[in-house]
C-alpha cells in the first residue's frame, strides 16, 4: 500500500496578503499527523522561504508536498525568469529583490541559504526564461509517522 | 513569564489577545528583516519588531513565536490585524524604541 500523503498548493504571484498560506497549511497538517516540532519548524521555514521567493521573483507557481514515513519532500515549481547564477543566489546576503519588497521586510538575501540550512537535501533546476524547480527533502527519524 | 502575565503587566497596549496566553515566553528576540527572523527567532520568543505587516504574522506563526510586540508606536495594518485574529497570535504595542521595549520584557523574564 502506498502510504505517502500528497499535498498540492497553488501560489499566487505578487500577492503578499496570501503568501505563507501553503506553508501555514502544511504546518497544520504536520502537527495533525504528529510530526516532531523541530521537524515541523524546519519544514515550515524552508517552505515559507520558497513560497516567498515564488511570489517575489516568479509570479507564483505550484508546490507539491510528499509526506512518507521516511521524509517530507517539497517540490516548488515556477515558470519565472530562472536563476542566472545559482552560486551567487546561494550566498547569504545576496539578493535581487526590488526595493518595495525590502520595505516589507524581505530581500535580506537569506531565502535560499535558509532553505538549504533547514533541509537535509536541496536541489535547484533552473533554465533562464523557462522557470525553476526547487526540490527540498527533510528526513524523518525512524518510525516517527505511522 | 507567560504571555498572559506580560499582558497583565500593563506595560504595553493590546492589539490582539491570542489563543494561547498561558504559554511561557522563552526569551526576547529583536529583528525587523523577516528572512533573518525566520531563521533565528527561537520557538516561544517574545518578538520585538517595527515590521507591522501581514507577513510578520506569518513568520511569527511559522516560527512558533509566543507573541509579537510592536515597538516605536507601530501598528498593524488592517490585513495584518485580521490575520492576528485568524491565527490567534497575541500582538502588543509600545511607543518605546526597540531596545527599551525588549529590555522591559527581558527584566521581567529574570
Amino acid at each position: 500500500m502506498d502510504d505517502t500523503i500528497k499535498l498540492e498548493y497553488t501560489v499566487s504571484g505578487d500577492d503578499f496578503t496570501r503568501a505563507g498560506e501553503a506553508s501555514s497549511n502544511l504546518k497544520n497538517v504536520l502537527r495533525q499527523i504528529g510530526a516532531p516540532p523541530d521537524i515541523t519548524r524546519r519544514v515550515s521555514i524552508a517552505m515559507y522561504e520558497g513560497e516567498i521567493n515564488m511570489v517575489i521573483h516568479a509570479n507564483g507557481g505550484t508546490i507539491t508536498v510528499l509526506i512518507s514515513p521516511e521524509s517530507i519532500k517539497m517540490i516548488l515549481k515556477d515558470q519565472g525568469p530562472g536563476i542566472p547564477d545559482i552560486d551567487k543566489a546561494m550566498q547569504a546576503g545576496y539578493s535581487t529583490a526590488p526595493d518595495d519588497i525590502r520595505t516589507l521586510g524581505f530581500g535580506a538575501g537569506m531565502g535560499l541559504p535558509n532553505m538549504k540550512k533547514y533541509t537535509d537535501d536541496m536541489q535547484i533546476e533552473t533554465e533562464l526564461g523557462v522557470g525553476t524547480t526547487v526540490t527540498m527533502v527533510v528526513n524523518l527519524p525512524a518510525a516517527v509517522l505511522q | 513569564m507567560t504571555v498572559s502575565e506580560l499582558i497583565d503587566s500593563n506595560e504595553f497596549s493590546i492589539i490582539n489577545t491570542g489563543a494561547d496566553t498561558q504559554r511561557d515566553i522563552s526569551c526576547v528576540f529583536c529583528c525587523d528583516m523577516l528572512s533573518i527572523a525566520m531563521s533565528r527567532a527561537p520557538s516561544g520568543c517574545a518578538w520585538v519588531t517595527v515590521m507591522g505587516n501581514i507577513n510578520t504574522l506569518a513568520v511569527a506563526s511559522l516560527c512558533d513565536a509566543a507573541c509579537i510586540i510592536l515597538a516605536e508606536g507601530v501598528c498593524l495594518d488592517p490585513n495584518a490585524s485580521q490575520k492576528a485574529v485568524e491565527k490567534g497570535i497575541t500582538v502588543l504595542a509600545s511607543d518605546r524604541p526597540i531596545f527599551d521595549t525588549a529590555l522591559i520584557i527581558h527584566d521581567k523574564l529574570k
